[in-house]
């Protein structure tokens, strides 16, 4: 691994000439902290007493939890009946939520496989806990289309089993690749996830060790797996830790794109465009983001995590938010051209009711959530102002979820034959499930941050400037 | 007579002790030996002369099983066991076939690359002879250390052990078997 730094490799005579300027670098973690500060600090949260907002949030969120629990056990007891789907709307709430918590989830991918390729090194403070979000919101998501299937108990048909009819499932639907795409981004973030937690798991273990508890000093010395940080292992696991990021860079495109596919696949007005993969995927990094920095933000102030999640990080998410959101805002007017420029009558019946028929007030929710909302973002005191960010996060995961209703519901609720329309009421129960899905999520969130390590260490430690060998040269 | 020890362990303070130290027991011709570090120090391989890894070798099986298993499964579900005609579409095409096999070669090559890792760095052991040193707890935190293991052929009690002081190597210590 030859780099710039390198004292062997002599500096190109052209340097001496042009005299470049020393460009600072922002600094990734603040006041110059030790190895020793970051092992503590992180640590810290896991060794400390459990705190009591913790247990306030823990029980908040289990009640909230409750709903879903509650809604499910309704649904499976009764039917789907009691979903608010009517012909011609048979793709409606459950749908939406599983593309929008799926969407949410592609943020942490993003962060830790593709920013990873592309040598963003401040990932490193956010990683772990964005991987983690995406794990959860994966659940989150997993839970409506399995239930959708209506008697859950066949749920299993979707998977080339065999069974008693002696019948496969058929691969030419996109229903079939999703359920492919679904389980193999669920499987293989665990997988990054783990992979990436096993030095810091092997921290624990040996501080745990070191105060005597013997119990926790298994149970992480367990899953760290026995790594004692030799060079040698160094070397296959940073290879390794490559090559996950370099397949789970096409895998986070391809799971958003194949989502849209059951859409796209589709000869539906308002969902037979070819724009919905690289859009689809697009609004589910803005999305994702959003979601980073609606938990990163209060996690931030509550364990003091300033030195580690600086505001260069903070920047960057938000950049990041708007370079996306706007792509995202490019889609739907790219739409709206096409869907002129096609000349299909249905096309643009599908668009102009869109914006100015019976759901009009959901797309222009839409249109200032992810449009909009993410302008503000252009200016260095908005993003200086974490209060401010976090409020506009919160309007990003609104409009995402709007986006995901305005696409499905509108375009079902207005298709070919007017006789077919049809206008689309949610019931409770629908509300009920979808409202208990952030309970689940904050649940496995707050067990996340209290039992694992939030940040990964190793790699934080790595990128400061006492870890370059030559700097002290 | 005592048991053969497992070898010598010294400490060192920080990357660039480490890095330099590095290169000199590799310069020194040991080959069985490694250095214990809190985080992939950055060109340490090379200061080791450590070859590139093996994983990449893993992942390709890994993927090309995948992609094989995504193709010949959807053939015999879908072309040969369970036919079924759909508007006239052939029963089978590595088109329609592509996006699950396309996920199959992802999903084993992960498999196929956390199994290589595993098992090229002799994971799920949790015993190593130095986990028992006292102080190695400090190697997953902010200490760094070189170990020379006693079955290396230039191995001499006293002479590593010399070599581990003048390259900077403090507390040198043997360690059990």
């Amino acid at each position: 691994m030859a780099h710039a730094a390198d004292p062997h490799v002599a500096a190109p005579a052209i340097l001496q000439e042009v005299q470049p300027a020393d460009l600072p670098r922002p600094k990734l973690v603040d006041h110059d902290r030790s190895f020793t500060w970051i092992t503590d600090k992180i640590c810290g949260i896991i060794e400390g007493k459990t705190p009591v907002w913790w247990w306030w949030c823990f029980g908040v969120a289990c009640f909230i939890a409750c709903f879903t629990v509650a809604g499910i056990t309704y649904v499976v007891a009764t039917g789907v009946g009691v979903w608010g789907h009517r012909t011609p709307v048979n793709w409606s709430w459950p749908i939406v939520n599983f593309v929008f918590w799926i969407g949410i989830g592609h943020a942490g991918t993003l962060i830790s496989a593709i920013l990873c390729l592309l040598r963003q090194k401040w990932r490193t403070s956010i990683n772990r806990s964005a991987e983690a979000m995406t794990i959860f919101a994966v659940v989150c998501a997993g839970i409506f289309p399995v239930f959708h299937v209506g008697r859950v108990w066949y749920a299993w048909f979707l998977f080339p089993l065999p069974n008693y009819n002696i019948v496969w499932p058929q691969f030419r639907s996109p229903l079939e690749w999703d359920v492919f795409a679904v389980s193999t981004y669920g499987t293989v973030s665990v997988l990054f996830w783990y992979v990436g937690m096993i030095p810091d798991l092997a921290t624990l273990r040996d501080r745990f060790a070191a105060a005597g508890n013997r119990l926790r000093a298994r149970l992480y010395g367990f899953f760290a797996m026995g790594w004692r940080g030799s060079s040698r292992a160094w070397s296959n696991y940073e290879m390794a830790y490559l090559i996950l990021a370099g397949i789970a860079t096409p895998l986070v495109l391809s799971v958003h794109t194949i989502v849209s596919f059951d859409f796209a696949v589709s000869l539906v007005p308002g969902w037979h465009t070819t724009i919905f993969p690289p859009y689809f995927v697009a609004g589910a990094i803005f999305s994702g983001f959003g979601m980073v920095l609606t938990l990163m933000l209060p996690m931030r102030a509550v364990y003091r995590l300033e030195d580690l999640i600086t505001q260069y990080h903070i920047d960057c998410m938000c950049k990041i938010t708007l370079a996306t959101g706007t792509m995202v805002g490019y889609a739907y007017a790219m739409e709206f051209f096409i869907a002129w420029y096609g000349a299909n009558p249905y096309e643009g019946f599908a668009f102009i009711n869109r914006a100015f028929g019976p759901y009009a007030w959901s797309y222009w929710i839409m249109i200032t959530c992810n449009v909009i909302t993410p302008q503000f973002f252009w200016f260095k005191a908005v993003r200086r102002n974490t209060t401010f960010v976090w409020v506009l996060s919160l309007f990003v995961n609104v409009g995402m979820w709007f986006e995901r209703f305005v696409i499905i519901c509108t375009s079902l609720t207005r298709d070919f034959l007017p006789s077919s329309w049809g206008y689309l009421s949610p019931t409770i129960v629908d509300i009920f499930t979808f409202f208990g899905t952030f309970g689940i999520f904050a649940v496995l969130f707050l067990l996340f941050i209290r039992f694992l390590p939030l940040m990964a260490m190793a790699e934080i430690k790595a990128v400061t400037p006492q870890a370059d060998p030559h700097s002290h040269a | 007579m005592a048991a053969q020890p497992y070898g010598l362990i010294a400490g060192f303070s920080n990357p660039s002790e480490i890095f330099h130290a590095a290169e000199k027991v590799r310069d020194a011709g040991y080959t069985r030996w490694d250095c214990i570090t809190p985080f992939p120090v950055h060109g340490l391989d090379n200061a080791m002369g450590v070859k590139r890894s093996m994983v990449p070798r893993f992942s390709l099986v890994g993927g090309i099983t995948g992609f094989c298993t995504g193709m010949s499964m959807i053939w015999y579900m879908n072309g040969y066991d369970y036919t079924l005609t759909v508007g006239g579409k052939p029963l089978f095409s590595p088109m329609f076939a592509f996006p699950v096999s396309y996920e199959l070669t992802i999903l084993f090559t992960a498999f196929a690359t956390i199994i290589g890792m595993f098992v090229l760095n002799g994971l799920t052991k949790l015993y190593h002879p130095i986990l028992k040193y006292e102080h190695i707890r400090r190697a997953t935190s902010d200490t760094f250390y070189i170990v020379i293991q006693a079955d290396d052929p230039r191995y001499n009690p006293a002479n590593t052990r010399t070599l581990l002081e003048t390259i900077g190597g403090r507390d040198v210590a043997e360690l059990e078997a």
